[in-house]
């Protein structure tokens, strides 16, 4: 897992501001390629809406649990045995590129 | 016919006035008509509709039928179809025939509704107007040079037009009930985990939820009955026996003339601020004139933290966004780049050109809050404010049975006056994003028009599990009106 640290902002709450830089960075993490011309619209539209986002530090929230789901019930556990039949040519049937039941990709190792 | 009701429809079905054939062919033929100036439709697909209508002929003669046997519909293409084109709105599915049924999609055929096709959306429903499709955006058919709202906004459209009677959506921040608002349908939102998200393309898990379109509330009762109950192939549908969401609807009030005498509609006093605009308060307004006749009465509410969904939820969604989309990756289906280096270079060209901008946006925005030493600023900040806003509607419904207010600040804008700044488009879900973040269910019903002559929706929220109850809430006012028969011109 590769974990990338932004550098901090002297207070994230006050008018944030990405770099070009950073947004480049955001896309490579999410694995996205931004031309160099769209990169500057990114960082001016993603500005606009961490500015709308920023709202929420105008509210005091120490000591509140926080809701991660609207269903606070634990997951359900079921007996370990196979229910799925074997579809493996249906669903390779909307791949991109197979051969003899695999996915190919390009070659990773060399 | 295409303004009939679903019960007049089932009745004709029965009586044998009409064949399920000759309803698919009636609504096909219309969609043939209205779709090149709507592009409500991504997908039609006659061939199998006649079939499927074929085989609800012949469970109607042998007496097997149910409520929606030989009912046309159509599906927001988010939903997977076997056998059938399920693009999401996007470029990256644009070729992807689903191999298997969702939920809702097995439900309904099992019920012998039949498919006549799959409606235009925002991509991945990530969208307020129906203009970030891949396929163009679809047209409001009361002026078609304005949005029908989104994300569901095809699905909208196809009814307001009566292109079909009945559609399916899903409403993750509003895509139900605003384009329902947009175009003069009714449209709700059960509580989250009502309905089974099996096979429903996920754009943010704890929000996302299936919902129904319909010309009235009485039509989408059955519809919503149908899709409901619970299914383990997902992890949040509920253990809950099925219901019947009609059945409010179908209790004879003690008072007819007060049918809702003792109902408390709560009335937020954050939903009818500044921003609000005139033409939509003022038919609100005479909307709750309607159901004070009707015998309920109004409380003021308030929803103090409802003001932070916005910022919330463009935390959460994102960051959940971020997540599933990941799946996307050009290797076991959707698009991938004709042209790359490697491994890592096939992922980034494939994801940059599958996606739009809007989708990408989001993707990042929720790579960027997940990231190391910005979680909890922003992501666990939101999730406070999530449990806040959930508070502020568990007190307002000790104090009311229901709330009411608008769907939508104002009514459907002009195509293109938003495109360019998400955040004044963001903002245009001020009122029913709160209601996602609670999980609490939702309807829309048309209840009059601005001074552009587009439709007004007024919304009707519940406590979780109340759907039967809003659904017959908005019956007792569609028996009293008539917002919800008016059709637009494109649709004589």
């Amino acid at each position: 897992m590769i974990l990338y640290k932004f550098p901090r902002f002297n207070s994230i709450c006050k008018h944030m501001s990405l770099s070009l830089d950073e947004v480049r960075n955001i896309a490579s993490l999410a694995r996205i390629e931004l031309s160099d011309a769209d990169a500057e619209a990114t960082r001016e539209k993603l500005n606009g809406i961490f500015g709308l986002i920023e709202q929420m530090q105008a509210v005091v929230t120490d000591g509140v649990e926080p809701m991660s789901h609207p269903q606070e019930t634990a997951q359900r556990l079921r007996e370990d045995h196979v229910t799925e039949t074997d579809r493996r040519d249906d669903f390779q049937r909307a791949a991109p590129q197979t051969e003899a039941g695999l996915y190919l990709v390009p070659r990773v190792i060399e | 016919m295409i303004d009939s009701s679903l019960t007049e429809l089932r009745a004709a079905l029965d009586t044998g006035k009409t064949t399920s054939v000759e309803l698919a062919t009636l609504f096909l033929d219309r969609i043939d008509r209205l779709n090149p100036d709507l592009n409500a439709f991504i997908t039609v697909d006659r061939e199998r509709a006649l079939r499927e209508a074929a085989a609800a002929d012949a469970r109607i003669a042998r007496k097997d039928a149910g409520p929606l046997t030989g009912i046309p519909l159509a599906h927001k293409d988010v939903f997977c179809t076997e056998g059938v084109l399920t693009t999401c709105g996007s470029k990256m599915l644009a070729n992807f025939v689903s191999p298997y049924d969702a939920h809702v999609v097995g439900k309904l055929r099992e019920a012998g509704a039949v498919m006549l096709g799959k409606t235009n959306m925002d991509e991945f429903a990530m969208g307020s107007s129906n203009e970030n499709s891949h396929f163009g955006a679809t047209k409001n058919p009361w002026d078609v040079t304005r949005i029908p709202g989104g994300s569901s906004g095809g699905s909208a459209a196809a009814v307001a037009a009566r292109m079909v009677p009945l559609a399916t959506g899903t409403d993750t921040g509003g895509s139900v009930r605003q384009p329902a608002a947009m175009t003069g349908v009714t449209g709700i939102k059960p509580t989250y985990g009502t309905v089974s998200r099996y096979g429903m393309i996920a754009y943010a898990s704890s929000f996302d939820q299936a919902g129904v379109f319909a010309a009235s509330a009485e039509d989408c009762a059955p519809v919503l009955t149908a899709m409901c109950g619970f299914d383990p192939r997902d992890s949040t549908s509920l253990e809950r026996p099925g219901e019947d969401y009609g059945r409010e609807i179908a209790r004879t009030p003690t008072d007819p003339e007060e049918p809702l005498a003792g109902l408390r509609i709560g009335l937020p006093v954050e939903f009818f601020g500044e921003g609000l605009a005139d033409d939509v308060r003022a038919a609100i307004e005479a909307a709750l004139d309607e159901y004070r006749k009707l015998g309920a009465t109004t409380v003021e509410v308030a929803l103090p933290n409802a003001k932070l969904a916005i910022p919330a939820y463009y935390v959460l969604a994102p960051a959940e966004a971020s997540t599933n989309l990941s799946r996307f990756d050009g290797v076991r289906y959707g698009h991938r780049a004709a042209e790359y280096t490697d491994l890592d270079d096939m992922y980034r060209k494939s994801r940059g050109e599958g996606f739009g901008a809007e989708v990408k946006r989001r993707i990042l925005i929720g790579t960027y809050v997940l990231s190391h030493g910005y979680y909890d600023a922003y992501y666990l900040k939101a999730q406070k404010l999530r449990r806040l806003i959930a508070n502020d509607f568990a007190a307002a419904f000790e104090a009311c049975d229901v709330i009411a207010g608008p769907v939508s600040p104002t009514t459907a804008w002009k195509l293109g006056a938003k495109t360019d700044d998400p955040v004044q488009m963001y903002l245009s879900d001020i009122y029913t994003i709160a209601i996602n973040l609670a999980g609490v269910p939702g309807v829309s019903l048309p209840c009059g028009f601005g001074t552009d002559a587009m439709p007004v929706g007024l919304q009707l929220v519940g406590n979780h599990f109340d759907e039967a109850r809003l659904l017959d809430v908005a019956h007792r006012y569609q028996q009293v009106t008539d917002w919800h028969r008016r059709r637009p011109e494109i649709a004589a």
